[in-house]
């Protein structure tokens, strides 16, 4: 069973490695963890630990040679071993065959050292965070397959799905348990083992994660479920944490102009049933800046390798409850004047807080806005929401000196962020739309003046 | 690749779990050595298990129904029973799968080394054949040393009169009276045979129930048959103490309220459990650690404590059964071999070969309620079974245990005749992740008994042409 072992990722960014020495030679019986050779980065030198036992009946690397992650470095065979590898059971037959590399371990345990008794395979040792080592593992790495045999945990029924899937799902390094199956009453087929093993690809949130310590030797912990609403925010944060480029610009806007509109037009909106508020205010403007800037309404499809320019204006507003973010969404926010949208934001904070909001009002924004201002933050970094392009963080909207005309005065200042996807907007044009927002607030001449206004 | 040096590895034990550990194992290119103190494979299910008992059931199950045969108009003289050649047939079975396993052994390129193996360190095995030492390094090792029959102190007797199941599988002769004390599954079994050869036979057991484990309601067909062949069945009864006197075995029974509690008997057999043959292994020379019952701790991959030590079958923990044994010697040899081997069937199915047959696989309605786990039962009784009724029987029930919501099959228990060959369609579909609907809509042979496992999912549905249950679900 000749398996090759490859060069695992050595970091963010990191192509390639000098091979420094090697360490091990042809027809050595090697043991997980065991170092195989000596590389250097551009950031760091280390040891590359084995993530197979067996005969080594190749190297395919010599000193002073570049090396990529992924670069065949030793074949060696699995059924054969000398006394010197088999003092210890390869504490990961999984990885031995499929011979993925794992992430870069800690140091090599002790030959001698026994595995652990009784316990369920564990996972290889987890790579500890190693201060001194500039190496990480990045967070967009793919995950190998799991480093050990996925065990059920004691007790555990077995899966909803034939032996063959199940088998399957051990090749890959997947725990069958955490399979959703799509099949009738969940069953679970190879499809749906794959489907999982890609989405653990792609969200490393979900996998990928070396194993975490035991905190009961520090001191007591207690565990909470996941809420499914906390795991889909944990996905989708991931998704546009590892997929989009992200870049944020800051500025600040003079926001006094607001008062004089929301006094002329504050009854008309609580006739209409709704509050005038800079944030209803300030949504306009965004909306009236996606006009003018149509790549902010956008959404990249890189399979196609096209932009999708949305014809409509939906923003979505992040909004904190006590069961965590929701984003309900405003439809057609440049069609609609200062007043609708009053009511419109109303109607929706209203249900927001009886919890009544349907997923219908939660879905299909271009543009959405977060607002941390009541919690008295002034700037930050807002993630976008995938798959739009672009986000408007709202920070506090306070009293601040500034000179005016060599005067120092106060004016009520708004801090606005604004983060955007690098791969669709350049960052002058993201300063672009900002000025356009900060200068529209100072003035805001162009808002929809409401026809029943009085 | 280079094939020198392939790992060494040695199967202490050559029962069902050995023996297929080590073919396994060479087969994937391992260097292999069998140890059995038998100068063939096979272990206790070959020798003294499994097989001789199926043997001398069938001879058994046929005198039983030349008698009931009498019910349809066929009259048979009552059998004359030659032991001499009965036990030369039993023997000719054992002899031939035995002599067929050695066989195997060569052709799987197997070492078979006849000896009793001890561990001298976590690396090495000591094997002594008359005399002759030999020692046999190996990289990993695999103990598959299986069990011996337990017999608690107060009732070993030393005298030929009281018997384990391999003397009473030796057939020394048909005692006027046996004593079985245990009702477990080989009590059973070996009490049926010596029933149909002409044993009155009294079943002794400690608690509730026979056959604890399996759910009541397919024990109760069971035992109602039991009933009328066996003298005897006492629950609820401990045989406190035995005693041989003028060539036959006084019993003392105690029970709440027993008549005569000293009864004698011509045989005994003792059939109250088996031990994990653990012990004399020289398992101190290595870190594996073993429980208060001597069965040794294994992880998924079977691995002992020591790294390099795997243990299967029956010295690896409950359920004793060979095909147990047997998937766990493949599970280790892969686990060895590097490959991501675990043990973790769906279900393990339990076959009890009296008549009926009582076969189950997978939770248990009694399991379910234990452990809390919420199930639906459906049952399909066999009185409505056209097959069962062209035999002459009308006990007998097919069950499933069903998981609500998702309709997953959990287990399947049944009783009737033939039970146990309706444990491969049964244990396949609990497997396999079967759901009713599909064991419903699957076409079943008629008129066969598989039929009752397609009958007992219509009958979850309300739909059974056979049988009327419950209104029909929409
Ligand atoms: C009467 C009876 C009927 C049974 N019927 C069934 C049945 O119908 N179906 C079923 O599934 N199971 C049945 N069983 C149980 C079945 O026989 C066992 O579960 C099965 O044999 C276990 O296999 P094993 O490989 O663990 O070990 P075993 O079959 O017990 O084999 C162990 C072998 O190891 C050898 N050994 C032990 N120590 C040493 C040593 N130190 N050195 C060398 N050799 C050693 C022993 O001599 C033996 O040959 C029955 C058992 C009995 C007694």
């Amino acid at each position: 069973m000749p398996t090759d072992f490859r060069l695992p990722e050595l970091g963010e960014n990191i192509t390639e490695a000098d091979v420094v020495l090697v360490l091990v030679r042809e027809g050595d019986t090697i043991a997980v963890d065991q170092p195989i050779a000596t590389i250097e980065t551009e950031k760091a030198t280390v040891d590359v630990p084995s993530g197979v036992t067996g005969r080594i009946t190749q190297i395919h690397i010599a000193a002073g040679q570049t090396v990529s992650p992924g670069a065949v470095i030793v074949t060696v065979d699995a059924a054969i071993g000398a006394e010197a590898a088999v003092s210890k059971l390869p504490a990961a037959p999984a990885a031995a065959v499929t011979a993925t590399p794992p992430p870069l371990a800690s140091p090599p345990a002790p030959a001698a050292e026994p595995s652990p008794p009784l316990a369920a395979p564990t996972p290889a040792p987890a790579a500890k965070p190693e201060p001194t080592e500039a190496v990480t593992v990045p967070a967009s790495t793919p995950p190998a397959p799991a480093p050990a045999t996925p065990a059920p945990p004691e007790g555990t029924a077995a899966a909803f799905a034939a032996p063959s899937v199940r088998t399957f799902s051990r090749e890959i390094g997947v725990d069958i348990h955490a399979v959703q199956g799509s099949g009738p009453g969940g069953r679970i087929d190879i499809e749906d083992v794959k489907r999982h093993a890609r989405e653990l690809r792609a969200t490393p949130v979900a996998g990928g994660i070396p194993p975490l310590p035991d905190f009961s030797q520090f001191g007591e912990v207690e565990r909470q479920p996941l809420s499914r609403f906390r795991r889909t925010i944990a996905r989708s944060t991931a998704t546009t944490w590892s997929q989009i480029p992200l870049v944020t610009l800051f500025s600040t806007a003079d926001s006094s102009a607001f008062e004089a509109i929301r006094r002329r037009y504050r009854d008309a909106a609580s006739r209409a049933g709704g509050t005038l508020t800079d944030g209803v205010l300030l949504m306009k403007l965004v909306g009236a800046a996606l006009k003018e800037f149509p790549q902010f309404n956008a959404t990249l499809d890189l399979q196609r390798e096209e932009l999708i320019l949305k014809q409509y204006v939906h923003i979505g507003l992040a909004v904190d409850t006590d069961r965590g973010l929701v984003v309900p969404v405003l439809r057609d926010v440049d069609k609609k004047t200062i007043v609708d949208l009053a009511a419109d934001f109303r109607g929706i904070s209203d249900r927001v807080k009886a919890n009544a909001l349907t997923l219908e009002e939660m879905r299909g924004a271009s543009f959405t806005i977060s607002s941390l201002e009541t919690l008295g933050v002034s700037h930050f970094t807002p993630l976008v929401n995938w798959p739009e392009v672009a986000i408007l963080g709202v920070g506090s909207n306070a009293d601040l000196p500034s000179y005016e005309r060599e005067e120092l005065r106060v004016h009520k200042r708004i801090a606005l962020s604004l983060s955007f996807d690098h791969r669709v907007i350049d960052g002058a044009d993201g300063a672009r739309f900002l000025r356009w927002l900060v200068n529209a607030i100072h003035e805001p001449a162009m808002l929809d003046i409401p026809e029943a206004a009085s | 690749m280079t094939v020198d040096q392939p790992l060494r590895v040695a199967v202490l034990g050559a029962g069902p779990g050995g023996y297929a550990a080590a073919f396994h194992a060479a087969d994937l290119g391992m260097n292999v050595t069998l140890i059995d103190e038998s100068p063939l494979p096979g272990g206790v299910c070959l020798f003294r298990g499994c097989i001789p008992s199926k043997a001398l059931l069938h001879a058994a199950h046929l005198i039983e129904e030349t008698r009931e045969a009498a019910a349809w108009g066929i009259n048979f003289a009552e059998p004359e029973i030659d032991l001499t050649a009965l036990r030369g047939w039993k023997q000719r079975v054992v002899d031939r799968l035995t002599r067929g396993l050695g066989a195997l052994s060569r052709q799987h390129s197997v070492r078979y080394l006849q000896g009793r193996g001890h561990f001298e360190d976590p690396n090495t095995i000591r094997v002594r054949t008359d005399g002759e030492v030999t020692d046999i390094n190996f990289d990993y090792a695999i103990i598959a040393t299986g069990s011996v029959p337990a017999i608690p102190a107060a009732l070993r007797l030393n005298s030929p009169l009281v018997m384990d199941s391999t003397a009473a599988l030796d057939l020394p002769d048909v005692p006027g009276s046996l004593l079985i004390v245990g009702g477990g599954y080989i009590g059973l079994e070996l009490g049926s045979v010596y029933s149909a050869l002409g044993s009155r036979v009294t079943v002794v057991e400690m608690t509730g129930g026979l056959l604890p484990g399996a759910d009541r309601d397919l024990v109760e067909p069971l035992e109602k048959r039991l009933r009328s062949q066996f003298e005897a069945i006492l629950l609820n009864t401990r045989v406190a103490e035995l005693a041989e006197q003028d060539g036959r075995i006084r019993a003392r029974l105690s029970a709440a309220d027993i008549a005569d509690p000293e009864r004698d008997f011509d045989r005994v057999l003792v059939a109250v459990g088996r031990a994990p043959n653990t012990r004399n292994l020289g398992l101190e020379q290595t870190s594996i650690e073993v429980d208060s019952r001597g069965f040794i701790h294994v992880d998924h991959m079977r691995r002992t404590a020591e790294p390099t030590i795997f243990a299967i079958g029956d010295v690896a923990g409950e359920p004793m059964l060979a095909h147990k044994a047997n998937h766990e010697g493949r599970v280790a040899a892969e686990a060895i071999a590097g490959q991501p081997a675990i043990f973790d069937p769906a279900g393990i199915p339990a076959v009890v070969f009296t008549d009926p047959e009582l076969a189950w696989c997978g939770l248990t309605e009694g399991q379910a309620r234990e452990r809390g786990i919420p199930f639906e039962v459906s049952r399909f009784p066999w009185a409505a079974s056209g097959r069962n009724i062209t035999m002459g029987r009308t006990d007998g029930l097919t069950k499933l245990i069903i998981e609500p919501g998702t309709e997953r099959i959990l287990g399947i228990g049944i009783v009737g005749v033939g039970a146990g060959e309706l444990m491969g369609e049964a244990t396949l579909a609990i497997e396999m992740g079967t759901r009713v609907t599909d064991l419903h809509l699957t076409v079943h042979a008629h008129p066969t008994l598989a039929e009752t496992l397609m009958e007992a999912g219509s009958l979850y549905f309300g739909h059974s042409p056979h049988y009327i249950a419950r209104a029909p679900r929409p």
